[in-house]
């Protein structure tokens, strides 16, 4: 997905991860996705350079759907959509 | 001729089932799993151990941490102090690091400014404390595994081991038993 798209999109949950190092963004991904339903998207806040990289790993790997990250002032913004 | 084509077809067949079962046992074999040896029980060491535990399990991969000679140092609870040891355990037991707090880094230790100057750090970058990641690795159902056999050897005693929700005794062909069937297999 584009940036002007990702931005537009309607996201269910947001989790705000930003005060938290790797691995925590990813453990805090995985403890909210339990509670949106599938096809439902999620959005992550990081400040970790790894995260970025980490969560489509994840996804590929639980088959939800990485949509793409969005680069703000310091953080990333990074969106998936629950299988 | 049929006569032919009919062995042939048999002896296929046979092989047919000798792949299959192959294949079957190499697809059970390994499961979405990872196992460490954990020996040393230096702090950095410790901590990568735990980081990727912790990493794997919010992946859902299943872990099982086998705890062994050094590194049972990280699981001694400091408030605990059990009885009934003698002479030996006991200078071992007080010349060896009392809990997670206590642990030397490999390099740059520095008589203890190291892990201090570290721990300050990983604050400063909002790192989860190596406490803070037993926890959270306590909450995932990592599964962790003292090597009952160097437990005695440095006279450790159950008793004194930290409050964890999965933590179990045995020795080392448990671990080889949960390595053999895990897809990610490390030392550390």
């Amino acid at each position: 997905m584009s940036n002007e798209e990702l931005k537009n999109v309607s996201v269910t949950k947001s989790i705000d991860a930003r005060g938290t190092a790797c691995p925590g963004p990813l453990l805090e991904a995985k403890k909210a996705i339990g509670t949106i339903k599938a096809g439902e998207i999620m959005e992550i806040l990081s400040a970790d350079e790894g995260t970025k990289v980490d969560i489509p790993k994840w996804c590929n790997k639980q088959g939800h759907e990485y949509l793409g990250t969005v680069e703000e002032n310091g953080y990333f913004k990074i969106y998936m959509k629950k299988k | 001729m049929e006569e032919i084509q009919n062995t042939e077809i048999q002896r296929l067949q046979r092989e047919l089932e000798v792949l299959k079962k192959k294949v079957s046992n190499l697809e059970d074999s390994r499961k979405d799993q990872l196992s460490i040896a954990i020996v040393s029980g230096d702090l950095d060491k410790i901590l990568a151990a735990m980081v990727i535990s912790v990493a794997a399990a919010a992946m859902d991969t299943q872990v099982k941490l086998f705890f062994s000679f050094w590194s049972l140092s990280a699981l001694r609870d400091p408030k605990k102090c059990p009885k009934g040891k003698d002479f030996i355990s006991k200078m071992f037991g007080m010349m060896l690091p009392k809990g997670t707090k206590k642990l030397a880094l490999s390099n740059m230790n520095m008589v203890g400014m190291g892990p201090m100057m570290i721990r300050m750090l990983m604050k400063k970058q909002n790192v989860m404390s190596l406490e803070q990641m037993f926890k959270e690795a306590g909450e995932l159902g990592i599964e962790i595994v003292v090597c009952e056999m160097s437990m005695n050897l440095m006279g450790f005693k159950k008793e004194e081991l930290i409050d964890y929700p999965n933590l179990k005794f045995a020795g080392a062909a448990t671990f080889v038993a949960d390595a053999s069937e895990s897809s990610i297999q490390l030392f550390i």
